[in-house]
């Protein structure tokens, strides 16, 4: 293995007295930690045929991660357990070490997705107790998100509206690939019961689509993680064209963990693809980018990181100051530090990615 | 800027195959004989549909709705309107799209004699791509042997969306052919439908549809980066034709950051991507997207932090720009003169044979 230097950094201590931390990955212990949750049935179907995704491999991910459980190697409990599976630990590293206010969970890995979209729903209800039970009951700083069995839109608008009201979720949350582009039909339950219930729809990047990247199947993990921007831009450009921003004006679409330097030139692409073909999208009556000026928001995480930081204000400025909120990814090995990822001269406009943006889009009323 | 004056480089244009009927004369007795007694009426692509706004400029039309379909028509409509000094044809026909390996090796061939024969020969300003089957490799680099040696081929022709990601070692074999010859490979907009166009499925509309050819831009090169096509071929160049170009930037910042941290995946892979694209990739400038802001349109071209990137296009005849207007507002003059005629000079080497 390669020899790496370990340098203390000092914490920056600057505008960011407070922070929202729109990316946090709470683990369960084993899925044993949702069988209260689980009817016989569906506890018995887990124990015979597993979780399965849209993809072949029964255990682990199809492209092996960076790291153990792709997770920093500082973040496994002392007590046992994964990464995100320990809420001591994850004050210790996180909320208490970086003063966070207030962070969104998005639990992934416990069946969201899975190709039996009923056994889904069961695991995504069992989830959404789990992280009021052990999470947000116990921690006040943190907000859980409603999982559903996306591929399902009645399922996944009757576990919406069992959540609706209740302060301790904070949004919706799918993953961003899915079977269909999430423009289409099928989706629009979710988009419906979600403005409902004034919860903001966040996509979160992975999830099993079942199809291959835009051109074959990748065969690099970094390939795969490059590509997540990608099919962020697909699911963009299918909210857009299929006129869900339209249908749904109160709707808020949250991208998390995409990054966000490409939402400009994506905008700009899609206002020309619009200008020339209007006359296949007439019920998409206004340029794409207005859209998402209005409804879209993106997370910070992974942050790009141009030579010429020039380069990254100049992105922030077309995309808007108000659309992007920040994010760690705990515990994941691409976790950004608070302290260093986002260092911005102005500082005005740090409290905004760090703070202002994010309670805009969770805070409610 | 007057173009008439500048004798521009045009490396995307679209000779447009008009109907079947064109290419028999091209294709051998069984094809010919295949192609009527199945009843192969014709291998357009939805790629670009006919009538779609995009596919060509309304007043680069015929009475029948087609375009770039007569040598007359790209002369007065594009090489002495637009003073273009020479201009490389990218043929869409559907070639890419067939499953026949066989069938596909036929119409490449026949593909690339009807260029010969009815727009290289009469017309000494244009030049071609190489259509090739690369449906299977080994046919692909035997096309690209028989053709070679004709030195108006000036690149080889594929598309964004294939079967199989373009960096797999499967198409090495291309690669090191076209290296061997000076032909960059050129990766044009389009699919062979192998694979739904996004990651997600198949999109509802021709709008998502061509909106996503980006997202096939984006995981060739990453695919070419990754798997150390660039590394093989350090004197391979790749052209992006009709890419949209301002997606670049930011995927760079974002695959250089994934590199920094799982380099010891490719360890092959031992730049930056940002150097190697700089190095090894050129883009067509048609369409560029961006907003009509000269302000903007100068900040996106320095993020792209090279003046050798850029080559000059009109995408003749899809709809990219309004009368004249074939550059944005806000490039540097200077780097105009370099968009026109060196950066093209650079990129293809069998053009500064005649230039």
């Amino acid at each position: 293995m390669m020899a790496l230097e370990l340098r203390e950094r000092p914490v920056e201590q600057t505008a960011a007295a407070e922070i929202i931390d729109c990316d946090i990955h709470p683990k369960v212990r084993s899925l044993e930690d949702l069988r209260p949750w689980l009817s016989n049935r569906w506890w018995d179907h887990l124990q015979t045929y597993g979780l399965r995704s849209r993809h072949g491999f029964a255990k682990g991910s199809p492209y092996p991660k960076a790291a153990p459980m792709a997770c920093r190697r500082d973040a496994w409990p002392a007590s046992g357990g994964e990464p995100g599976s320990d809420l001591e630990l994850m004050c210790e590293q996180l909320l208490d070490a970086y003063g966070i206010t207030l962070g969104v969970l998005n639990p992934l890995s416990t069946g969201q997705g899975d190709q039996n979209a009923e056994f889904s729903a069961a695991m995504c209800f069992a989830t959404n107790e789990w992280q009021k039970a052990a999470w947000t009951e116990r921690e006040p700083r943190l907000r859980a998100s409603v999982l559903v069995s996306y591929e399902d839109g009645e399922a996944s608008r009757a576990e919406i509206e069992r959540r609706a009201g209740d302060p301790d979720f904070a949004q919706v949350l799918l993953l961003s690939r899915t079977a269909e582009p999430l423009g289409q039909k099928r989706y629009w339950p979710i988009y419906e019961a979600a403005t409902e219930a004034g919860l903001p729809v966040g996509i979160h990047v992975f999830g099993y689509s079942g199809w291959a990247r835009s051109g074959g199947w990748a065969s690099y993990y970094i390939e795969e993680m490059t590509e997540h921007a990608a099919s962020a831009q697909a699911v963009v450009a299918s909210l857009v064209f299929e006129g869900v921003f339209e249908r749904f004006p109160a709707l808020k679409v949250v991208l998390i963990e995409a990054g966000f330097g490409w939402l400009a030139a994506l905008g700009w692409r899609l206002d020309k693809v619009w200008a020339r073909m209007r006359d296949e999208v007439p019920h998409v009556p206004r340029p794409p980018s207005a859209y998402l000026s209005e409804q879209l928001w993106v997370t910070t995480q992974p942050m790009e990181e141009p030579k010429i930081r020039a380069h990254l204000l100049d992105v922030i400025e077309w995309i808007g100051p108000d659309r992007i909120m920040f994010a760690t990814d705990y515990p994941h090995w691409d976790f950004d530090d608070p302290g260093h990822a986002l260092a911005l001269p102005d500082k005005a406009l740090k409290r905004r990615i760090m703070f202002e943006n994010a309670r805009a889009v969770y805070g409610r009323g | 800027m007057s173009w008439p004056r500048l004798q521009a480089i045009d490396c995307d244009i679209h000779p447009s195959v008009p109907s079947m009927r064109a290419l028999l004369p091209y294709l051998d007795d069984h094809w010919r004989e295949t192609v009527e007694a199945r009843g192969i009426a014709s291998l357009e692509s939805i790629s670009y549909p006919r009538h779609a706004p995009l596919t060509a400029r309304p007043d680069w039309r015929n009475e029948s709705g087609q375009a770039a379909t007569d040598l007359v028509a790209v002369r007065t409509q594009l090489l002495d309107h637009f003073g273009v000094r020479l201009a490389v044809c990218n043929c869409l026909y559907g070639v890419q799209l067939v499953f026949d390996a066989y069938m596909a090796r036929a119409f490449a061939r026949a593909v690339n004699d009807w260029i010969a024969r009815e727009w290289l020969d009469p017309e000494p300003r244009l030049r071609a791509s190489i259509v090739v089957p690369l449906q299977d490799p080994e046919f692909a680099v035997e096309e690209i042997e028989r053709c070679a040696p004709d030195r108006r081929f000036v690149q080889v022709l594929v598309l964004a969306m294939g079967e199989l990601p373009l960096g797999r070692r499967a198409y090495w074999p291309v690669y090191a052919a076209a290296a061997r010859h000076g032909l960059p490979i050129g990766i044009h907009a389009g699919s062979s439908y192998r694979h739904p166009v996004t990651s997600v499925g198949w999109p509802t509309t021709y709008a998502e549809d061509y909106a996503s050819q980006a997202q096939g831009f984006q995981a060739q090169l990453t695919s070419l980066i990754t798997e150390g096509v660039f590394r093989q071929f350090p004197d391979l160049k790749v052209v992006l034709l009709e890419s949209g170009v301002t997606w670049l930037p930011a995927y760079l910042w974002r695959l250089g950051k994934f590199w920094r941290g799982l380099r010891f995946e490719v360890p092959w892979v031992d730049r930056p991507p940002h150097e190697i694209v700089r190095d090894q990739v050129r883009l067509t400038i048609q369409p560029l997207d961006a907003p009509a802001d000269a302000g903007v349109v100068s900040r996106i071209v320095e993020h792209l932090r090279s003046d050798a990137m850029l080559l000059f296009a009109t995408d003749y005849p899809h709809w990219q720009f309004e009368g004249d207007a074939v550059l944005p507002d806000g490039l540097p003059a200077d780097l105009i003169e370099k968009i026109a005629v060196a950066n093209p000079l650079e990129t293809y080497p069998r053009l500064r044979e005649t230039a």
